[in-house]
């Protein structure tokens, strides 16, 4: 289990650092940052001068040590923009992110968990049909989409929620379940195919002829087994999850850190994108890792590499 | 790199359709009701590619003609609506329907196009991984694994934010961020596939690599491949609309579906049209490429696991 756990570690810090790399590059060597800071009649003397200034008359590889050694201890730089540290930024953005995606999650489990054992059960029925009507529905609609018609439905006609903002309860249903929405069917499809699966198993069988009661053999024979595949899928779709959180943050004005960025985008302010876009990456490399972790520890076919 | 692919084959199995207990079902029988639903699809699919393609003869306006004086006019059903503006107009009194039907080229193009990139860099990568295993397979998928962990949306808004919002970068960012999915299935598929007996006996009769690939495995990828870049030609559609929608994409005035659903969202607490139908036709268009692509994949290999 050690050596597992050691072996996802140093992948977790390549990934990372593969991140951060990718990062750099996006911003410092496709785009130079003086262009965009500076009015566009500037003289040859003021772009050397503010080169210089921030450093980047350095080799590359001397300004991508430099941001790589500030970003282990939290120092991203100051902001272009607001004239605070990139990092404090973030980090103040950073709870409502989080909360909107453990909101759209549990939507999605609320939603996919029962619909997805139900379908496994009642395989080929009507419900089935219906059940894998409505996920493929729900996986081709754009999320922003969604969420444009949820607030015209429930804010603007019926004046039953709030259209956009953050602070009470109410404000959490249209956005988490909007992210929860577009999470549900692929979730849904994999209890479905997981319960199936494990349905047709011999520890099945054989709990039925120990004259368990079939309820029991659902919940506590297959649903646990069939847990295995949700989980880590869940785990690697935790990247998409935040990706779907950045899109319904924008369309609700949620105040995290995907609203952040897309500010900082519009505004050129590089820190914190950069900032924003490695924390984000972290979080989701952590989630991966946890979930490896989790997943080891319920299945030990996983954890011996048999 | 172990653990990994024992994670992803848990994914892989769960994915997978699991066979049919003996006289459960006809198979074969479903398998032509889903093709008739891929048919069905594929038309619909055909009706929305011929209008994009023939939109100046069949658009019954100019798509950029403004014309204030009937601006936010309802749809033609509504009270008050006319039948010159089926859809009714924008906030600047531009025919709706005029520009649904020309903003279906600029999704329609970028898909197809950046679906092109990704799956050439994927499939080459892949073969490659695949194909001569070690380090070259160990550098390609820390990369693949760098770019799954990284949020699509936030690494195609920083690259924009930093090249600048035009049609062509749009394609080439969508078009290289796009690989990793193509270059994980072709991996493991190659790995699968060189160590069948026709490639040993290539290898036997002195083929070159390059011609092992090309000849002896690319031939027998190829259903995977197009049935991933038809799913994918949806994924890319949906995110297009998503810059375009914040502003980062296809600019005003020419029309996309994603950037006039973001016009219209200003306009959504009065004229709920003008985001409506622009989402309705991202939707429809992705849901009939998913259904495709779904009744492709059982024509092509019912049991190909993706």
């Amino acid at each position: 289990m050690r050596s597992y756990i050691s072996r996802q570690l140093v992948q977790l810090v390549v990934v990372v650092l593969g991140i951060s790399l990718l990062a750099f590059v996006i911003l410092h060597v496709l785009g130079d940052p003086v262009l965009l800071l500076l009015p566009q009649n500037a003289g040859k003397e003021e772009f050397e001068r503010y080169r210089h200034l921030l450093g980047l008359d350095r080799p590359l590889y001397v300004q991508y040590w430099k941001f790589l050694s500030g970003a282990v201890i939290g120092d991203f730089g100051k902001s272009w923009y607001a004239d605070t540290p990139a990092f404090r930024l973030v980090i103040e953005r950073m709870p409502p992110t989080i909360y909107l995606t453990l909101a759209g999650l549990l939507v999605a489990l609320l939603i996919a968990l029962p619909l997805g054992i139900l379908a496994a059960l009642k395989r080929h029925s009507w419900v089935d049909s219906l059940c894998t009507a409505v996920a493929v529905a729900g996986q081709a609609a754009p999320l922003f989409w969604l969420g444009i018609m949820l607030i015209i439905v429930f804010a603007v006609r019926l004046r039953m929620l709030p259209a956009s903002g953050y602070g009470t309860w109410r404000h959490f249903l249209l956005p988490s379940f909007c992210l929860g929405a577009a999470l549900a069917p692929i979730t849904m499809r994999l209890v479905r195919s997981g319960v199936i699966e494990v349905m047709n198993m011999e520890f099945i069988k054989t709990a039925r002829a120990k004259g368990v009661a079939e309820p029991m053999v659902v919940v506590k024979h297959a649903f646990r087994n069939a847990c295995i595949p949700v989980i880590t899928v869940l785990g690697l779709q935790f990247g998409q999850l935040l990706g779907g959180a950045i899109i319904t943050e924008t369309v609700f004005a949620w105040p995290g850190v995907a609203t952040l960025t897309v500010e900082s985008i519009r505004n050129q302010d590089f820190p914190v994108v950069q900032c924003a876009v490695i924390l984000l990456a972290l979080v989701i490399v952590v989630v991966n890792l946890a979930v490896d972790i989790v997943v080891a520890v319920i299945d030990p076919r996983i954890r011996t590499g048999a | 790199m172990k653990a990994v692919s024992a994670e992803r084959k848990v994914e892989l199995v769960a994915l997978r359709e699991p066979a049919p207990a003996a006289g459960e079902e006809r198979p074969a029988l479903r398998r032509i009701g889903r093709l008739r639903w891929g048919l069905a699809a594929g038309g619909v699919l055909l009706v929305i590619v011929a209008s994009a393609v023939f939109a100046p003869w069949i658009a019954p306006h100019d798509p950029l003609a403004v014309n204030i004086r009937h601006r936010l006019a309802v749809p033609a059903w509504m009270e008050g609506g006319t039948a010159a503006h089926f859809l009714g107009t924008d906030q600047v009194g531009r025919d709706l329907l005029s520009r649904m039907i020309f903003g279906g080229r600029v999704s329609l193009v970028v898909g197809v196009a950046a679906v092109l990139l990704s799956s050439s860099i994927g499939v080459l990568l892949g073969l490659g991984a695949g194909y001569f295993g070690r380090r070259t397979d160990w550098t390609i998928m820390t990369g693949v694994n760098v770019m799954l962990t990284f949020p699509f949306v936030l690494l195609a808004l920083a690259v924009i934010a930093v090249l600048g919002p035009s049609l062509v970068n749009m394609i080439i960012v969508l078009g290289v961020a796009g690989w990793p999915i193509y270059a994980r299935v072709v991996r493991a598929e190659t790995m699968a596939i060189r160590e069948r007996e026709f490639v040993l006996a290539g290898r036997a009769l002195g083929m070159s690599h390059l011609r092992i690939v090309f000849r002896q495995i690319v031939p027998n990828l190829t259903s995977a491949i197009v049935v991933i870049a038809t799913l994918q030609v949806a994924q890319v559609i949906i995110l297009e609309s998503f810059l375009s929608f914040l502003g980062l994409g296809i600019q005003p005035p020419t029309p996309a579906w994603g950037n006039m659903l973001g016009e219209g969202r200003v306009y959504m607490l009065n004229s709920w049209w003008i985001a409506t139908f622009p989402g309705l036709a991202i939707f429809v268009t992705t849901l009939m490429i998913n259904l495709m692509g779904n009744a492709l994949r059982d024509w092509l290999d019912p049991h190909m696991k993706l």
